[in-house]
């Protein structure tokens, strides 16, 4: 396959990898088995990332439900006990932080987007990607077998914090945590088998004229997450392994002389912070990782729907990057009110608050690529900019959490909640929406129903926010997270109660027009529009393929040969509003145009 | 369309939201107003920030919305744009970054004169330990945690004799004295949260953490654990009660020593 990519391509002539037809040949799937289900394709390995991924998203709707339930009316359900609700937020978080968001940007748009945009025939590596998939599918089954073992899963939080994490007091002592540890470790084997193709692939199996500086933002944006998960996923698999070690074989890696239930436990010396350190490590690059790749599909959402280039397309490049690379030293923001020494509070306060002036920077060119625009209300449009009011707000109220003494009053409350939430939940899967949206009638060749989008979108949107946005002022007022009833508690007055039944009702609306989303998908499967190779006539690579959906290789007899960057929209006197990477054609001599310096 | 429209309504309701609503701090009864100052600020900036982006995004939308005929703009890079609103953005971020700096060092500097108070967590419940007539507390681990040392005082340091333990009971504090609350806990990490009081900080098994504040207002106020602790976490509370010096020496005096707790159980074998 390596070959079939490289083709050795005579400078000048497209597509002159001839001999690739015969390997070709080899390649394709015999069966139906091959094909479908141990598929090498990195399209299918996408679509199979993408449901297994929407599958398990259900269970964390469902759990998200049963827990704003309780916190709305305690007491509603009765067979939803303290344990029950520990463990539902622990599967909650892990599910849609690693499960779903982290599989789903990187395995489901990663696999499908990089080898079409890039004008590659498949991932460099199809067997391992296919190994990826199936290591993901054991892992995400192992964490479900949790809801099954004695005991059931851990209700440790999804933080994992030792020493709590494997006492008896804590639901899920028994298996539960050695089980989530174990998925979680599958699921980082998993991860890198797939990761490790995404940055081979981007660095050596671009087509002929794709530079790097004429990749879509889409592209930059799941390459450098991909290459952060790679640095980040093994602080986490470490930890993992040594926390298995203290809860199976008595060592004390993060545990130091502890009292339970009176008894002097068989443990001393140990450091519960170090987990910390290690889990947040991980914990806040993976915020990048997730974040980082909505950004990149966001910003060509808007410019395609806006039928304007991308606003200062290299500056949006280098904040991916410089955003990538601050995300490894600001780890311990989460870990102000932790106890680890406070003189470190000056150094990761001062690193978080400069990641905003990239981030920023990100969120200006979003606006102004509106700017003079043509801009087009199509539901991907839509999906994106309700992620930029939602990105801004919990933005915003992460320069609350990242200021070290601003932290100290909401930090473990309900603020942080709202926070994240908004910031790394509603945000990016907004952005999942309005990505699944646009390259659905690629994968398909039928556009989703608009009309059910646009309810999808306005419900979803505003649902959100309504559920996120008050939350903020309940951690204002000091009602800690993470609390299965607050009781009768001095400080809290009632219309707290009231606020929170507003914000379940939200939920509860919000979650069931997720259905009407899958709805959507399956009904437009056979009854939606055809959509034809280019529905939103947009310049990228993937939408220049010879059939639709793309068949297995991607381009047919000839690669594409790329002429210009990702974002020629109504370029002055060209016939079209737009003109795709592969029409061949002067750029334009814009100053500070990214590939005049570049390619000519 | 409807979207501009929707997304100026969402800025003003956000807002409208911000100045009606309820739920807001608690009444401060710490020193530790400079936090709510910090917090105060962080609000005018990024609420403006967030305003101004969303409106200018809404008028965006209205004004460059698809008509027939339109065509957009060419313009890939404005390099002069991009450097002031980098520069712009600098200035807001240190302008929030700079006073919370100043306060977190203040936060984390205990005055020489604070009294030392020590508060142990444990699955799910609040002990204190207050030095006795030296003034000093003695050394603690939780290897020396017994049915009759609960909090793990060393029995051979002198200086822990005559410490005043609190189990299960209220922790009293004078007011307008500063105090340095020294945190420990036996078993999981757990939080000693005071919302009235603003500071908090985590307190891990096996080392002592800290922070300091004086109570600034006489009252009683609600503890709760701010970090997940089992199951049993939302159940760990406890009070702390703020009353002028004469009620606190009076309260105090009530209290056991280290010895007293000991004696009983030395004589504990006699019927």
């Amino acid at each position: 396959m390596v070959d079939v990519t490289h083709g050795e391509p005579v400078p000048g002539v497209p597509g002159s990898a001839a001999h690739e037809g015969g390997e070709l040949d080899l390649y394709h799937p015999k069966s139906w088995v091959t094909k479908y289900v141990f598929s090498q394709d990195a399209k299918v390995i996408a679509i199979q990332y993408g449901l297994t991924a929407m599958a398990i998203g259900l269970v964390a709707l469902v759990l998200s439900w049963l827990m704003r339930l309780q916190l709305a009316f305690p007491g509603l359900l009765p067979f939803l006990d303290a344990d029950h609700y520990y463990q539902f937020i622990t599967m909650h978080g892990m599910i849609m932080v690693v499960y779903l968001l982290t599989a789903l940007f990187l395995g489901g748009f990663g696999n499908y987007l990089i080898p079409l945009m890039l004008g590659a025939r498949d991932m460099m590596f199809p067997y391992l990607n296919m190994l990826s998939y199936w290591v993901y599918l054991v892992a995400v089954l192992l964490l479900v077998s949790g809801f099954f073992v004695p005991g059931g899963p851990t209700g440790a939080g999804w933080t994992l914090y030792p020493p709590q994490a494997i006492l008896a007091n804590t639901p899920g002592q028994q298996w539960g945590i050695i089980v989530m540890l174990v998925s979680l470790m599958l699921f980082i084997i998993g991860f890198t088998m797939g990761g490790l193709n995404y940055v081979v692939t981007v660095l050596q199996g671009r087509t002929r004229g794709m530079t790097l500086m004429r990749m879509p933002l889409t592209i930059w944006g799941i390459f450098t997450a991909t290459v952060m998960a790679l640095l980040a996923f093994p602080a986490l698999f470490v930890g993992s392994v040594m926390m298995l070690f203290d809860r199976g074989l008595g060592t004390s890696f993060f545990m130091p002389a502890i009292v339970v239930t009176g008894e002097q436990a068989p443990y001393a010396g140990g450091s519960p912070i170090l987990f910390q350190h290690l889990f947040w490590f991980f914990g806040h690059p993976e915020v990048y990782i997730v974040a980082l790749p909505a950004f990149g599909i966001v910003s060509d959402l808007i410019s395609t729907h806006a039928r304007k280039n991308i606003f200062g397309y290299r500056m949006m490049v280098w904040a991916i990057v410089i955003i990538g690379a601050l995300s490894f030293v600001v780890w311990a923001h989460h870990m102000y009110v932790s106890g680890m020494n406070p003189g470190f509070g000056f150094f990761f306060a001062t690193t978080t608050l400069i990641i905003a002036v990239p981030t920023a920077l990100k969120v200006y060119n979003w606006v102004l690529t509106l700017w003079r625009g043509d801009i087009h209300f199509t539901v991907p449009m839509l999906f994106a900019l309700g992620f930029i009011v939602t990105f801004i707000n919990g933005g915003l109220t992460g320069l609350f959490l990242g200021n070290v003494v601003v932290d100290v009053p909401l930090s473990d409350t309900m603020f942080v909640v709202a926070h994240f939430h908004m910031v790394m939940g509603v945000a990016p899967i907004l952005v999942i929406f309005g990505g699944l949206y646009h390259w659905y009638p690629k994968i398909t060749g039928r556009m989703l129903n608009p009309t059910l989008g646009k309810i999808h979108f306005w419900i979803t949107f505003l649902g959100a926010y309504a559920i996120f946005f008050p939350m903020h002022y309940l951690g204002l007022l000091g009602v800690p997270r993470r609390y299965y009833e607050m009781g009768e508690t001095a400080f809290v007055p009632h219309s707290v109660v009231t606020l929170n039944i507003f914000m379940t009702v939200a939920a509860l609306v919000v979650g069931a027009t997720q259905m009407l989303f899958l709805f959507n998908l399956a009904w437009s499967l056979r009854h939606g529009r055809a959509a034809g190779g280019n529905p939103w006539r947009a310049t990228t690579l993937e939408w220049q393929t010879p059939e639709t959906p793309p068949a297995h290789g991607n381009w047919g007899a000839e690669l594409p040969v790329v002429y210009r960057w990702a974002y020629d929209y109504s370029v002055p006197g060209a016939a079209e509003d737009f003109v795709p990477q592969n029409v061949p054609g002067r750029d334009p001599d814009m100053p500070g145009h990214p590939v005049a310096e570049g390619a000519r | 369309m409807p979207i501009a429209i929707v997304l100026a309504l969402v800025v003003v309701g956000s807002v409208l939201f911000h100045l009606l609503s309820p739920w807001w701090f608690t009444p401060i009864a710490s020193n530790w107003g400079y936090i709510d100052d910090t917090v105060n600020i962080t609000f005018w900036i990024t609420g403006a920030v967030f305003a101004a982006v969303v409106l200018f995004l809404a008028y965006c939308l209205l004004r460059f919305r698809h008509r027939p005929g339109r065509r957009a703009a060419y313009e890939p890079e404005n390099k002069r744009l991009e450097t002031w609103l980098a520069i712009g953005t600098a200035i807001g971020v240190a302008a929030m970054l700079a006073p919370g700096l100043v306060v977190w060092a203040r936060f984390i500097r205990v005055p020489a004169d604070a009294t030392s108070v020590e508060v142990v967590g444990q699955q799910w419940q609040w002990a204190y330990r207050l030095p006795g007539k030296d003034g000093k507390l003695g050394a603690a681990d939780t290897r020396d945690v017994s049915d009759t040392n609960p909090l793990g005082i060393d029995p051979n340091d002198p200086r822990g004799r005559d410490d005043i333990i609190v189990q299960g009971g209220e922790l009293h504090l004078p007011v307008g004295k500063p105090v340095a609350l020294l945190l420990r806990s036996l078993d999981a990490v757990h939080d000693f949260f005071v919302p009235e009081f603003r500071a908090k900080m985590d307190m891990i098994p096996g080392s002592v953490t800290y922070y300091w504040l004086t109570p600034t207002r006489t009252g009683s106020f609600e503890v709760l654990c701010a970090e997940l602790c089992g199951v049993g976490h939302p159940y760990m509370r406890g009070t702390v009660v703020v009353e002028p010096e004469a009620d606190y020496q009076a309260w105090l005096a009530q209290q056991q020593t280290f010895e007293q707790m000991q004696a009983p159980a030395k004589t504990g074998a006699l019927p």
